[in-house]
């Protein structure tokens, strides 16, 4: 295995695409170090992007945030302008593994994992989030909900890396929330995840909506009608109702050691619902 | 392919090379001959081998020793000064904050990391900060309350040194 760690995009991207045999970025490693370690893969070229600026730093850009890629966890929680802007989206990052973990881990990094059950991803998806990806092809944006293909594959080609995630500025009257279901209250997967964001007008009316939920798929899942249950309403029970069916309803979860198919498709309604409503509070703190 | 790394080492310079996959626990422990720092899980989920790199906790199983190239590394074996103990390491032993041992550098290389942050925690706090680190011997009481005791004392040497500071002040 060879160690790279350059100190521009262009030469991670030329390192990357020249390689013939596996190649593999790393960011915070607390992924890629235990399939290394454990035999799961063997690269031929891992490649550190710690080195390069642009991906070590959080920067305001047009009202939103840029957050680099090797951007780890206590850094996002760090952010006092970044967590106010976007509170459902730092906890998420924050959920993920101890403190040791958050010293590493990275938001671009839990994204493009590709678990199915990555914790940041459904805030992320529920924000609007976009990646930007840099590859031989030059630059593109994405959005974050296309970055994964299936549990531990994405959507990028050779050379192509994720060099920053964007969230874009807060609206008026917006709030975001994540919640996830686990057995226990630290240190865990998610059973199921949701992650909502919305916005809410003067007279506390719903004028937008995403919902996303996590470990009831192959993908995070963007739950159009689940969303669509909420805009136009006041979130009141009936809305919240119409909107916890409608997120059992996209879930295509299997059965596995963590919960069944049936338990989780009812849990992705209630936290959705949960979630809801503390998106919902911080849009009524947003607007005021 | 081997890399030469140059590091910093509790405040030492160090040189080491090593293979471009070992991890930089294996460094520390078979090259560099600091065994204070614990292999338990391997897989970033027992806090064993906590270190601090560039002032962060991390588990040094999950950095690559590569990686330490031009950073900052603190173990446990920096922790004492001399043959004078942290505060913290002695009252994991007066108050028995621990049994077979394996886990307890990797809690104080965090318990420290936390006490510098935040000075006065509450029991949730220590609790949720030392999540990462797992100990099957003792329970995790004594270990809480040893963190939090070590808090109060430093804070209670904190304010008396403060005062004789300023009864210093008055008197001048």
């Amino acid at each position: 295995m060879r160690y790279e760690a350059p100190e521009t995009l262009d030469a991670a991207v030329a390192l990357l695409a020249g390689e013939s045999g596996l190649a593999k970025v790393l960011a915070g490693g607390t992924d890629l170090l235990v399939q290394l370690r454990s035999g799961m893969i063997e690269p031929a070229l891992v490649v550190d992007i710690k080195r390069i600026a642009e991906t070590r730093r959080i920067q305001e850009e047009s009202g939103g945030f840029r957050i680099g890629a090797a951007v780890s966890g206590a850094e996002m929680g760090e952010h006092a302008g970044l967590k106010a802007a976007w509170p459902g989206v730092v906890e998420a990052v924050e959920l993920i593994g101890s403190t040791q973990v958050q010293g590493r881990a990275t938001a671009a990094g839990n994204l493009c994992n590709a678990s199915p059950a990555a914790d940041s991803v459904p805030a992320l998806v529920a924000a609007g989030a976009t990646a930007r990806i840099v590859g031989p092809g030059g630059s593109r944006e994405l959005p974050v909900e296309a970055v994964a293909a299936g549990p531990g594959r994405t959507s990028l080609g050779r050379g192509e890396i994720v060099a920053s995630l964007f969230l874009p500025a807060r609206g008026a009257g917006q709030g975001d929330a994540y919640l996830r279901f686990i057995p226990r209250t630290e240190m865990d997967i998610a059973v199921v995840g949701a992650g909502v964001c919305l916005t809410l007008d003067g007279d506390g009316r719903c004028t937008r909506a995403r919902v996303a939920l996590g470990a009831v798929g192959p993908r995070v899942i963007l739950a159009e009608a689940a969303a669509a249950a909420l805009v136009g309403t006041t979130l009141d029970e009936a809305a919240l109702d119409a909107l916890a069916e409608a997120a059992s309803a996209a879930a295509t979860p299997i059965d596995d050691k963590r919960g069944t198919a049936d338990f989780r498709r009812r849990v992705a309604g209630v936290l959705a619902r949960r979630t809801a409503v503390i998106a919902r509070d911080r849009a009524k703190g947003a607007a005021a | 392919m081997t890399v030469t790394v140059t590091t910093t080492i509790n405040g030492d310079a160090e040189e080491f090379v090593c293979e471009a996959d070992e991890t930089l626990l294996d460094v520390l422990r078979d090259h560099l001959g600091l065994t204070g720092s614990k292999e338990g899980c391997a897989t970033g989920d027992c806090g064993a081998c906590s270190v601090m790199l560039d002032g962060r906790l991390v588990c040094s199983c999950l950095v690559l020793a590569a990686e330490a190239e031009g950073r900052q590394v603190e173990t446990i074996e920096g922790m004492a000064r001399g043959r004078e103990l942290h505060p913290l390491q002695q009252k994991f032993l007066d108050a028995a904050a621990l049994q077979c041992g394996i886990c307890t550098p990797g809690f104080l290389v965090a318990a420290k990391a936390l006490l510098e942050r935040n000075p006065d925690p509450s029991e949730t706090e220590v609790r949720y900060w030392l999540a990462g680190n797992l100990c099957r011997c003792t329970g995790y009481d004594k270990i809480v309350r040893a963190v939090l005791e070590t808090a109060a004392d430093m804070k209670s040497a904190d304010m008396k040194s403060a005062g004789m500071k300023s009864a210093g002040m008055r008197s001048a």
